[in-house]
């Protein structure tokens, strides 16, 4: 799956899981990482507000509304 | 060879009569050793009953999330602590959704919204999703808008809604475990009027709830009575923060005994792979159903969930030497 999130390029790295909206300070989610390639993220990465997720048969749309929109 | 699969091959291969609750029960328990063969029969069952073509579809959320309801499985329910938030779909977005599904050679674009049942701002803006859609791409619309009223029926006919979709989602013994905002009965009424209306019926479910097997042959029979155009099953695909979102995925083989048990139920309908084949079956698997009994796909994303790409499934198609279904053969 390719992503683009241009508004979140110049972000410092991610504080929150995408999948479940936890923390990501001590470590990645293994469990999460095989589940999102099979679904959109629902957190921003950077805040954890949850996104407004758009799903259409050839791709998504995320949007934060602090953070801007992903794309994949 | 195990006497269930000699008895189908007379009843379902030979004269198009489906299995019985006790046969497709029969079927569901065969061992291991015997899946072949019962994948071999549903396949033949298939291809004399329905043939070789595969119905290409593609599935677009047009109100995504904030359901009423709480089917225990549902991630868009607003009732549970899902993740999922609550969003339209613009008709311009719904289009262009309808423009890619057509381009993978898809005839068939079902428009879905997370609801208990459609109320005036959705039916309009189904009018003119529709109405927009039909003037610009060469696809034909279905909807799944939850239960309607007799008055909505015919407005979607009037619309041009070709196909309604209403799942059952489980047998009718089993379905107050995951749902208890409506009733079975409610949603078989929804689908008598859909009927009546001239509208195709498509219905199916899900595996994997926590039924038994038993209740799994229940719900092919029941299926069956129904008697509908279109059977989607789907595989769980358990959904953070609902209540069956622990829930193990079903284990591929017993997935494809329920594909192989449900075409021997119903010989001419059209079964349709849906959502979780990836997680329950995977690359392999999905070749195994579609050589078993499956004769249509969702291809592309779900509602809210990815699925395999379009060109993975219409790749493996061709290697099978299924043709895809033309839309003329749909009209």
């Amino acid at each position: 799956m390719t992503e683009s999130s241009p508004a979140t390029a110049a972000l410092p790295a991610a504080l929150w899981c995408d999948r479940c909206g936890e923390s990501v300070a001590a470590g990645p989610h293994p469990a999460c990482e095989a589940a999102r390639a099979w679904e959109p993220p629902r957190w921003c990465a950077s805040c954890r507000r949850r996104m407004k997720v758009q799903v259409v048969p050839t791709g998504w749309s995320a949007v934060c509304v602090e953070h801007g929109e992903r794309r994949g | 060879m195990p006497e269930i699969l000699d008895q189908a091959r007379e009843r379902v291969l030979g004269n198009g009569v489906g299995l019985d609750e006790a046969g497709v029960l029969a079927v569901l328990n065969l061992p291991d050793e015997h899946l072949p063969a019962a994948l071999q029969l549903a396949h033949e069952v298939r291809m004399r009953w329905c043939g070789p073509e595969v119905e290409v579809e593609g599935i677009i959320s047009l109100k995504t999330g904030g359901c009423p309801e709480d089917c225990h499985f549902c991630s868009q329910s607003g009732l549970f602590t899902s993740p999922v938030r609550s969003v339209w779909l613009d008709i311009p977005a719904l289009v262009e959704a309808a423009k890619q599904t057509a381009a993978t050679g898809a005839t068939e674009f079902c428009i879905v919204a997370a609801v208990r049942g459609p109320d005036a701002r959705l039916m309009k803006q189904m009018r003119e999703g529709v109405a927009a859609i039909r003037a610009a791409v060469d696809i034909q619309v279905a909807a799944s808008l939850g239960m309607l009223t007799k008055e909505q029926v015919d407005e979607l006919v009037e619309m041009g809604v070709h196909r309604y979709n209403h799942n059952l989602e489980t047998c009718r013994s089993y379905f107050p475990n995951v749902v208890t905002t409506h009733s079975w009965e409610e949603r078989w009424e929804t689908l008598r009027m859909v009927r009546e209306s001239g509208m195709e019926v498509c219905c199916g479910g899900i595996l994997g709830l926590g039924e038994t097997v038993e209740q799994r042959a229940e719900f092919a029979a029941q299926l069956a009575e129904l008697d509908p155009h279109e059977v989607p099953l789907n595989f769980l695909n358990p959904r953070p923060g609902t209540p069956l979102g622990d829930r193990p995925v079903v284990e591929g083989k017993d997935a494809l005994r329920a594909i192989a048990a449900f075409r021997l139920a119903m010989p001419r309908t059209i079964l349709r792979y849906a959502g979780g084949r990836e997680l329950t079956l995977g690359d392999l698997g999905t070749r195994d159903g579609l050589l078993g009994g499956i004769n249509a796909v969702i291809v592309g994303n779900y509602l809210t969930t990815l699925g395999r790409p379009a060109t993975a499934d219409l790749k493996l198609l061709e290697d099978l030497k299924m043709p895809v279904k033309a839309l003329s053969a749909t009209l």
